[in-house]
């Protein structure tokens, strides 16, 4: 089998659905992002109803070493509602089009996430402990005729179940006019970027009625737009730099260090165009879903519709690698048009080391590169093939002339399943891959050490949507 | 999987031949893809499509800006490669050709009531696709001449702006300008925004409509400039003048282009049509029909009171 890991042969195992097993699902259930925290503990989900659900890593027993740990809800809770503007009578939808975790200070955990107008920061923390013994108050909570105390006792704490609440701690509201696409927290831990179509500015996260507008491409006279920001992510390490890319499949590096506006790029990314492929569609197919930097802070990533390119920060002529993820839509563009397909946007990642990038693709398919090995494998998340610890086969889209057995022939693709959204635990070789509204997670397990496996039994999970 | 639609012969074979037509040297190249009528139904039916994406935004929620954008520009490339074949002038001639002379242009009054609720619901004039024809031109009428239907028209816009998209009112080129400029505008109030901007689309069909009569003597470049206009237009009403004394006349450039594109299916391949009417409904409205528009709107618009 194809590995992906370098190293020993590596192999996809499929570990968990999260999900609602009927075909129905309801609108409001799709997931609209998924993101793991810095340590790969804990897995947030936002989706269109404007809920996230936060998944956390159960610790490994130690009965079973081989067995990794499952990923069970951890909290859920409602991030935003729909809102109304009266102004201009449209709606603004409660959708969370993107959750950031902060890095832990402490016990507590703290995520940004962000509908197209409002970002709201959460705190999510546990509580396992309550206090009794109270004076003033019974246990359930009446007050006491304080006539009646005759003697004073210290209140104890007292174990008591689990409860993890998440409550809103900041709110950053009214300070984009376009639909926010980005947010990114900037490596000095207390300020992060939010990025819309025409804009992106600067927050600190514990200032919520202000914010610093760094970059705005809004012409003087809208008739002139003809690009849009369509992502923005700051530099990992580097806390005065950040990139943005645009619709027109361009990417620009900014120092925030040379101006308070930075619309003067420092560096500007773009690959020339290969006349030989362009067609009407050459624009569209160009412009940038995604960008990401890589761990090491060296290379960023971008996602166009049909590949992903390696970019070195030194070198802004040309990506030093691509990768074809669907090249065989490429003649199926006109009709991608036609049914808005063309304009999915679909995320991209890399893995904890930066060997690896993951990105989704139509029918439900997931695309892996291994940028050593450069090979690179296509696996499809689909609750019906799915089984626990059972392995993903690779699949392949004949594109022509002879549909060998086993792959699947372009026109048979459903693309109304399409996975927008992956993730990868920084640390370890997991990946979350939103399908729909599933949320699949899947292991990679050392073939070499297959034999001492046990199946475990099947694990579906159907969420009870909780609201704390 | 694919939707029906445009028709597979074209939407497939038909991109490679835009890839392959895109190459090659300039100038034999625009001959050949002149003669190469698949290329040109391709293009055609693409910014057809274009066009009609770009309209049919949502009415809810503020349409996708990079979408929007992107369509946009797709069909600026389109209209560029027309105008430089000279298949633009050729439309436009052919339109000046089968135009009477009282018409006026048809485009702006459907992109004025572009995501009306009764136009969803096949009441109103349908955008684009239906009134590309002469019925298109009495509705226009409806909407320009007198004041009194003036008035009606507005007024009854007006109150059903509250469930319209700002998007609705398009009087840019391809209708973008306002609909992300009034994103911007906070402060004011959402009757004024409405109003001013089916005005504008009143005074665009003015200045459109003269266009359209001064296209066919010009060459397809002169097309983008600015226009006399040659049709006596209904004296200009004071009111009207004041509000669109700050617009930009640059918005009806590329607009025009498009009004004139919309009325090429007269002359063009009907296959057209027939792509126009199955992307949504298409009864063609005639004034009469128009007016009950009208009525239903008012009847829309008791709904709306009335909630």
């Amino acid at each position: 089998m194809a590995g992906v890991a370098g190293g020993n042969d590596f192999q996809w195992c499929f570990s968990q659905v999260k999900g609602a097993i009927d075909e129905d699902v309801a609108e409001a259930d799709i997931i609209s992002t998924v993101e793991f925290n810095y340590s790969g503990e804990l897995l947030a989900t936002g989706d269109k109803g404007g809920r996230v659900v936060i998944f956390q890593h159960e610790q490994e027993s130690k009965n079973r070493p081989h067995l990794r740990g499952e990923y069970n809800v951890y909290s859920t809770f409602q991030s935003h509602e729909p809102e109304f503007d009266y102004l201009k009578s449209l709606e603004i939808e409660e959708k969370i089009n993107k959750i950031r975790w902060l890095p832990q200070q402490n016990a507590a955990h703290f995520l940004l996430s962000t509908n197209d107008k409002t970002i709201k920061l959460w705190k999510i923390s546990e509580r396992d402990k309550r206090a009794e013994g109270y004076n003033l108050k019974d246990e359930d909570g009446r007050l006491r005729d304080p006539f009646r105390i005759t003697s004073l006792r210290v209140p104890v704490l007292m174990p008591m179940d689990l409860m993890v609440e998440a409550s809103p701690r900041r709110i950053f509201a009214n300070a984009h006019t376009y639909h926010i696409n980005s947010i990114s927290v900037n490596s000095d831990h207390e300020t992060y970027l939010s990025a819309d179509d025409l804009r992106i500015n600067l927050w600190h996260l514990e200032i919520t009625d202000r914010s610093f507008n760094i970059v705005d491409i809004k012409p003087a006279n809208m008739e002139e737009l003809t690009e849009v920001i369509t992502a923005a992510e700051c530099h990992p390490h580097q806390c005065n730099v950040f990139v943005y890319s645009s619709s027109k499949g361009t990417i620009r590096l900014c120092d925030m260090r040379a101006a308070a506006l930075c619309d003067r790029h420092s560096k500007f990314f773009e690959e020339p165009e290969d006349p030989s492929s362009r067609s009407f569609f050459s624009e569209i197919i160009s412009s940038i879903s995604d960008v990401k930097f890589s761990h090491s802070g060296r290379y960023m990533m971008t996602r166009d519709y049909l590949s992903v390119k390696v970019w070195d920060l030194n070198m802004e002529n040309r990506p030093v690698e691509t990768y074809q993820v669907h090249e065989y839509l490429r003649s199926k563009l006109c009709s991608l048009y036609e049914n808005d397909c063309i304009f999915d946007k679909f995320e991209c990642c890399w893995n904890g080391s930066d060997s690896a990038i993951m990105t989704g693709s139509y029918n439900n398919f997931f695309r892996m590169f291994d940028r050593n090995t450069r090979r690179d494998i296509t696996l499809e998340a689909s609750r019906e093939s799915s089984k626990p610890r059972a392995t993903l086969k690779p699949r392949k889209v004949s594109t022509g002339g002879k549909r060998k057995k086993d792959e699947i022939s372009v026109d048979s693709l459903d693309f109304n399943k399409k996975i927008l959204h992956t993730a990868w635990h920084p640390k370890d070789n997991v990946i979350a891959v939103a399908a729909t509204n599933n949320l699949e997670s899947a292991a990679l397990i050392p073939t070499s050490i297959s034999d001492s496996y046990k199946l475990c039994p099947p694990m579906f999970y159907k969420p009870h949507v909780h609201y704390l | 999987m694919f939707p029906k639609g445009t028709k597979r012969k074209f939407s497939d074979s038909g991109e490679e031949a835009v890839s392959s037509g895109d190459q090659g040297p300039a100038a034999p190249s625009a001959a050949a893809r002149m003669l190469s009528s698949s290329y040109s139904l391709q293009r055609q039916s693409l910014l057809d499509m274009s066009l009609i994406k770009l309209q049919l935004c949502h009415m809810l929620v503020e349409p996708n800006l990079c979408r929007s954008v992107l369509i946009a520009n797709t069909v600026r490339q389109i209209q560029e490669e027309m105008t430089q074949d000279g298949t633009w002038q050729i439309m436009t001639q052919a339109l000046a050709a089968a135009q009477c002379p009282t018409d006026r242009l048809v485009a702006t009054e459907v992109l004025c009531r572009q995501t009306d609720p009764a136009a969803q619901a096949g009441q109103s004039p349908k955008p684009y696709a239906v009134v590309g024809v002469e019925e298109g031109y009495h509705s226009e009428e409806v909407v320009m001449e007198g004041d009194v239907e003036t008035d009606v028209t507005m007024s009854t816009l007006s109150p059903v702006s509250p469930q319209l998209s700002s998007a609705s009112y398009l009087a840019g080129p391809f209708g973008m300008g306002p609909c992300w400029e009034e994103e911007e505008e906070d402060g004011e109030c959402e009757e004024e925004e409405e109003e001013e901007d089916s005005e504008e689309c009143v005074s665009e069909g003015e200045e459109g409509d003269g266009d359209h009569l001064s296209a066919d003597s010009r060459t397809g470049e002169q097309v983008f400039g600015t226009f006399e206009i040659k049709h006596p237009a209904p004296p200009p009403d004071p009111a009207l003048e004041e509000l669109f004394s700050d617009v930009d006349p640059s918005y009806y450039d590329l607009d025009t282009v498009l009004t004139g594109m919309q009325s090429a299916p007269k002359m063009g391949p009907y296959d057209l049509l027939d792509s126009l009417s199955s992307h949504g409904p298409t009864a063609l409205s005639s004034s009469s029909s128009c007016r009950s528009d009208l009525n239903e709107l008012d009847h829309i618009m008791e709904i709306i009171v009335g909630s």
